[in-house]
């Protein structure tokens, strides 16, 4: 079966008067229901590379496809329009919008895509809160949430269009033990939907839970395989 | 772009009380440019009502714009010939067949004609002389071309026609000289003719030219004084459309010859003088309001600052580029609706309260005018929303083109 992610060669180098290689040499291929954990020490690359793999940025070598889809020739409207409709992220912090409440925050992302009405909006993302366990929360603002709230929250608009890929760049480092597990619970479980999931975790626990472990140092893949 | 307004309004509740302190700015500057253009132009409104009130609409008079070609250069003209200081012919001049033009002007729909001899008069009273333009008229005809009558003050126009020794003239005039109702006054011409005139009616228009420097007398006294019997030099007239008037007298010049003057012409300064007048007005009011664009621009520059990390977000679940600049293009926009409908009601308010003003120099009971307009409304609005615009557009920009990954980085 095609994966729904494919890189081939991906490399990225930040200019300047001494360039700084993040990334270097990854082909990757990534299978619908799947589960990936990218570990590694600090400054190995890991976010850089989640960062590619999501077309949030543009590799200076190689190439990314996108369920098949090549994207280097994409503008930057383009990559934005994929990440909207085929990505969903979740960052360590929640970069949930102050002035909107949970329900809003959610809908954030259907409402840029525009295909469902008002109504339809709501109703989604409403049951992304229950499924989250946070439907009470519905029209509180963030400031009004714990930390664990805050980042269900995000992980529900991060489901809001349904991506196939949710990309996690360690989405449990600021929460506690708790809610942390919870939280790794939640994405495990996109998995039985059918999405693909890839995280980005120091916590070796947590990264245990996964089924495919992917290790870089210094921009490259070191190690990458299956888990028990 | 549903979704980037609810995000503009979103960011300007947040900040109420810069936000409002922009809003105000921008209704200042609105309610100052309508009541400000509004002073100005019912000022000017009045003048020219009292100008073409006061005065005929065109005035024929027994010149020519260009003295026909000399017997000369028609029998040379390809020659060089030059002809200069080309004296009348007839030094007591006048219209020629004036009654004739009278009669075919007066059969035209809509405009009234009246003949009038006018000259030089000196006026002694007290062992002073005033020197004035003396308009002899006929005044049944005379009061069809002018709206004098309703400028009188003390006695009538007509009253000319019954005393042919009466003499009316502009009530400051008569304050300077001394004089009043039933007083006489010794006159004399250029023409040698001196008299003794009774005042039998006194004016003011606001206009200082004619207060001061224009007196009526009967027509045929007039000819009589200027030794011109029977010499009408000027033929009043006046249109029941105003906006007939250069028409009107283009056609006269055509079909007689005279040079006929419509009103533009003869108060081309004082319409000179208006424009200058706008021109000054209308560019320090619409500064204003494009000062009151820099506040609009200090807020929404904090704005994106403050959000560079909700921006980051928003770029990341999927806004385009074009969208976060609409977000920040529709807080300006926000802004400046605010202001102008503000400013309309402040303008409205500041207006009304001018009019209660009276009008210096002017009759007692007469208070100033405030000409408000939906152009000025709409000029006003234009102005502060282009300006909003634009005072959001460079800090819209500069949130455009932040880089969601450093914002992300830098968080993590």
């Amino acid at each position: 079966m095609k994966p729904v992610l494919r890189t081939v060669g991906l490399g990225r180098v930040l200019p300047g008067p001494v360039p700084v290689t993040l990334v270097s040499e990854v082909t990757l291929d990534f299978a619908r229901a799947s589960f990936s954990v990218i570990t590694g020490p600090s400054g190995s690359g890991k976010s850089s590379l989640l960062y590619l793999l999501g077309l949030l940025d543009v590799p200076t070598a190689g190439e990314v496809f996108v369920d098949g889809t090549p994207t280097a020739a994409m503008d930057d409207a383009e990559r934005t329009r994929m990440r909207l409709a085929a990505f969903g992220f979740v960052f360590q912090f929640h970069f949930l919008l102050p002035e909107f409440t949970v329900l809003d925050n959610v809908m954030l992302p259907m409402r840029q895509l525009g295909r469902l009405s008002a109504p339809e909006m709501r109703a989604r993302g409403m049951a992304l809160l229950e499924a989250l366990d946070m439907a009470e929360q519905a029209h509180k603002r963030p400031d009004a949430l714990s930390g664990g709230q805050r980042q269900r929250t995000a992980v529900a608009r991060a489901l809001a269009n349904d991506p196939p890929v949710v990309l996690a760049d360690e989405p449990t480092g600021s929460l506690d033990t708790r809610n942390a597990a919870a939280v790794f619970s939640v994405l495990g479980g996109l998995v039985a939907e059918g999405r693909t999931v890839i995280a980005v975790t120091h916590d070796e626990g947590l990264a245990g839970m996964a089924q495919r472990r992917i290790h870089l140092v210094d921009g490259r893949v070191v190690r990458d395989g299956m888990q028990e | 772009m549903m979704l980037p307004l609810s995000i503009a309004l979103a960011h300007l509740r947040s900040r109420r009380r810069q936000t409002m302190v922009s809003v105000l700015g921008v209704a200042l500057g609105v309610s100052v440019f309508i009541a400000m253009t509004g002073l100005m132009a019912g000022f000017q409104n009045f003048f020219r009502g009292q100008l073409i009130d006061s005065n005929p609409h065109v005035v024929v008079t027994d010149e020519v714009r260009r003295p026909a070609p000399q017997p000369l250069v028609l029998l040379h003209p390809q020659a060089a010939v030059e002809v200069t200081r080309i004296l009348p012919r007839d030094p007591v001049r006048g219209i020629a067949n004036a009654s004739a033009i009278l009669d075919a002007l007066s059969a035209m729909p809509g405009v009234a004609a009246a003949p009038t001899l006018r000259g030089q008069m000196l006026l002694r009273r007290a062992g002073r002389d005033y020197a004035v333009s003396a308009i002899g008229i006929d005044p049944v005809l005379e009061m069809r071309v002018t709206a004098l009558a309703k400028d009188m003050k003390q006695g009538s126009l007509e009253a000319l026609g019954t005393r042919p020794d009466g003499v009316v003239m502009g009530l400051p005039l008569a304050e300077k000289m001394g004089a009043g109702l039933g007083d006489t006054i010794s006159v004399a011409t250029a023409a040698g003719g001196e008299s003794v005139l009774r005042v039998v009616g006194l004016f003011r228009t606001g206009l200082e030219q004619q207060d001061l420097g224009q007196v009526y007398v009967s027509l045929n006294r007039q000819q009589s004084m200027q030794a011109r019997p029977r010499v009408v030099n000027e033929i009043h007239i006046r249109l029941a459309d105003l906006s007939r008037s250069i028409p009107i007298a283009e056609l006269i010049e055509g079909r007689w010859g005279y040079k006929a003057a419509p009103w533009e012409e003869t108060f081309a300064r004082v319409l000179e003088v208006f424009l200058l007048q706008n021109l000054i007005i209308y560019g320090t009011t619409g500064s204003i309001l494009l000062v009151a664009g820099f506040g609009i621009f200090n807020i929404i520059s904090t704005v994106v600052t403050e959000k560079a990390r909700d921006i980051a977000i928003m770029r990341s679940v999927g806004m385009p580029r074009g969208s976060v600049v609409a977000t920040f293009i529709m807080e300006g926009l926000a802004v400046g609706a605010m202001g102008v409908a503000a400013g309309w009601l402040m303008g409205w308010g500041a207006a009304s309260l001018i009019e209660t003003f009276p009008a210096p120099g002017a009759d007692p009971g007469m208070t100033l005018t405030v000409a408000q307009t939906p152009f000025s409304y709409g000029l006003a609005g234009a102005i502060a929303m282009a300006s909003a615009v634009v005072a959001a557009w460079l800090p819209a920009r500069k949130a455009a083109r932040t880089d969601p990954l450093s914002i992300i980085r830098g968080a993590a």
